[in-house]
């Protein structure tokens, strides 16, 4: 019979340092493809240009506090799809998800703002866009479980009745006027205010003490055991006494509800407004640092900030050189090819013909 | 006719036509088991790389020739598209990574190629036009003038949408009728079946989703230099259509033959808030017609759960979807 001249075996645990070693090669790889991209473009030096790169994130305090302001944003989005992603639910209604949190947070804040104290405000606009952001992740889940439905894609159209919603609502919002522009600007209700003198300190708070949670939930709950084993495979989860459909629906609940207090984040503490690009593309991104990071919150962050260092740099990049800010869809894009293809070098191993044969003798 | 009709249905129909283009080539993708959600990406790089030929040809060739500018458009929008479809495919089946995380890169990568080069065709102006590729890309096959009613409604289009509706009734044998098809659907249902019969999997889904890039990318060029009358601007347009694409595919329970009145119906969804008032005579405000325009989706959740309710075995999503194979792993 003949033999193929490379064969996959699989890895059964790949070690640690192979793991971060596979990795930092495909990250360094990626940087070079990109920069030999930059400088095929621009005809730049790519060493200075990601130099420059640096200074969008660690220029100075500010720049570092909008940095870490859109990692949590992406890094809370992501929270919210490992638990759906480790059971194997493939919510791509992210972003629709978010939306929709944003838009009840929205509204609690322009129709209570002026009647409610401020502490209870910010608890119902809270429950508000946990309840939204829950049925929004709750209706996909219910047709999965009875019906089968594929809920890949029926979460990916939800995104689109949600973004509908929003625009209807900004608009009826809006009235007259030509835009939204802050809510309750004179009289800042349902605003966060600032902790530790620092405007975005409440939402990276919130987001850091979810990551933790999520974290402990996932790996040491009896919750986290049965999306686990539902995950790997439904048979054995059902043959094992686990309810399936119950498991599944209280799941996408609670990744819903985090999507949804995700855009609570977004309105009361980043924007004070709502529009249809508040999730602003995350909702899609989050699925992809969730997945990259096997559902571990801790890598979530890891990757959550590679990507802003990415994006803020790029637009660092973009205002020194005169580019433009596609240049970051482009890096990143590259960036996530290398690190994707990277997974199979982790879980695999190529055997060559002619080692085989070495080893024989 | 009531003239608001008339004007719905010349509205309609291109626009099905864009996402026909994007369906069906995702439809021989998926029916090879791969979820390609980069459809948008691919869209954007086959529309851009049309658009950029044609116009860089007409701009610095001194004596441009419209066939030429044709030909030339067609090709750099497929390449770039297949292009796309195997950065995709290379991932997916050689190195087994997963459909969906791979297909969102894909579209964020293809966004950004189109709009950061883009920028520099524009030059610092809003939006930039390709007149000649839009003329040649408009032209009518038939004197639709001569021919009233017909003409306007049925005759009147640009030549590719007629390709369209040709390559929809041709791909519908060529899957259903041919040995080619049945390997191709047999792999998007089991591919160790397919495998065991001797059919070789890795192959049966490199070309399916390289040539479904390729048909995709048609969709984004026939949205740039006829719909959108040759003119390119940075814009999430392209997107949104790349979506409504995925969603047809759904509509049309994976049969290319649906694909062609699911789009005409997409189509005229997607213009409803606008013409639909019009022709009763009524004023809608902005916020309704905001509402309606979630229709189209809608339509297709309704869909989606109708059909996995029925559990027809002909109008399910291929078996293995989204699933890479590893023979290795049984």
């Amino acid at each position: 019979m003949k033999e193929p001249l490379i064969r996959i075996i699989k890895r059964q645990q790949p070690p640690l340092l192979n793991k971060i070693l596979i990795r930092v090669i495909a990250i360094v790889l990626a940087l070079v493809v990109d920069a030999v991209f930059i400088y095929g473009v621009t005809g730049l030096n790519p060493l200075a240009v990601y130099g420059v790169m640096f200074k969008g994130t660690f220029a100075n305090a500010m720049r570092f506090s909008w940095a870490l302001r859109d990692l949590v944003t992406l890094l809370a989005i992501g929270v919210a799809l490992a638990p759906a992603f480790k059971m194997k639910f493939w919510n791509i209604g992210a972003e629709g998800q978010v939306l929709i949190g944003g838009l009840a947070t929205a509204i609690v804040m322009v129709n209570c703002g002026n009647s409610l104290p401020t502490p209870i405000l910010l608890i119902v606009m809270c429950i508000a866009s946990v309840v939204a952001g829950g049925i929004w992740g709750l209706v996909p889940a219910i047709f999965k479980a009875r019906f089968n439905t594929n809920e890949t894609l029926f979460t990916l159209m939800m995104n689109y009745v949600a973004i509908s919603l929003v625009s209807a609502a900004t608009n009826i919002m809006r009235g007259q006027a030509s835009s939204l522009g802050k809510l309750n600007m004179a009289t800042k209700a349902g605003w966060f205010p600032k902790l530790w003198g620092q405007t975005y300190n409440i939402n990276i708070l919130v987001v850091a003490i979810l990551a933790v949670v999520m974290f402990l939930y996932l790996k040491y709950t009896k919750h986290g055991y049965e999306i686990a084993v539902v995950g790997e495979s439904e048979n054995t989860a059902r043959y094992a006494g686990i309810n399936v459909t119950k498991v599944r629906i209280r799941t996408m609940i609670i990744s819903g509800a985090i999507c949804g207090l995700t855009g609570f984040l977004i309105v009361g503490g980043r924007d004070q407004t709502i529009s249809t690009s508040t999730a602003g593309g995350n909702g899609f991104t989050a699925i992809i640092v969730a997945w990259l990071a096997k559902f571990n919150t801790a890598y979530m962050a890891l990757i959550a900030f590679l990507l802003t260092f990415l994006s803020k740099g790029a637009a660092e990049i973009a205002s020194t050189y005169a580019l433009n800010d596609f240049a970051s869809d482009i890096i990143s894009g590259i960036i996530l090819f290398f690190i994707l293809g990277s997974e199979f070098f982790i879980n695999y191993t190529l055997v060559f013909r002619k080692s085989r044969k070495e080893a024989a003798k | 006719m009531n003239s608001s009709l008339l004007a719905w249905i010349v509205r309609a129909v291109p626009f099905g036509t864009i996402i026909m283009f994007g369906a069906m080539g995702e439809i021989a993708t998926e029916k090879s088991g791969n979820l390609n959600l980069g459809v948008p990406g691919i869209m954007y790089l086959g529309g851009f790389a049309g658009f950029a030929s044609a116009y860089l040809y007409e701009k610095n060739s001194p004596n441009p020739q419209v066939a030429v500018c044709v030909i030339l458009a067609l090709i750099c929008c497929i390449a770039a598209s297949m292009a796309g479809g195997l950065i995709y495919s290379f991932l997916t089946v050689t190195l087994r990574a997963n459909q969906n995380v791979t297909g969102l890169a894909l579209t964020i990568f293809g966004k950004g190629m189109a709009n950061f080069f883009g920028v520099y065709l524009l030059n610092g102006a809003s939006y930039t036009a390709a007149p000649m590729a839009y003329s040649a890309f408009s032209a009518k096959l038939f004197p639709a003038e001569k021919m009233g009613i017909l003409g306007e409604t049925v005759f009147g289009y640009g030549w590719l949408v007629y390709v369209a509706i040709i390559m929809a009734v041709v791909f519908h044998f060529v899957l259903f009728r041919s040995r080619l098809g049945l390997n191709l659907r047999s792999v998007g249902e089991n591919p160790a079946t397919a495998d065991a019969d001797g059919i070789s999997v890795t192959r049966y889904k490199y070309l399916a989703t390289c040539i479904g890039a390729g048909i995709s990318g048609l969709g984004g060029l026939y949205y740039v230099l006829d719909y959108n009358k040759g003119i390119w601007a940075t814009t999430g347009q392209i997107e949104a259509l790349g979506w409504l694409a995925v969603a047809l595919v759904i509509f049309t329970t994976w049969k290319p033959l649906n694909a062609i009145w699911g789009a005409f119906l997409f189509g005229f969804l997607y213009w409803l808030y606008q013409f639909l008032p019009d022709m009763l005579g009524l004023k809608v405000k902005t916020y309704v017609s905001d509402i309606i325009q979630m229709v189209p989706y809608v339509v297709t959740i309704v869909v989606l759960i109708v059909v996995s309710m029925r559990k027809k075995k002909e109008n399910q999503p291929p078996a293995s979807l989204g699933l890479s194979y590893f023979r290795e792993d049984r």
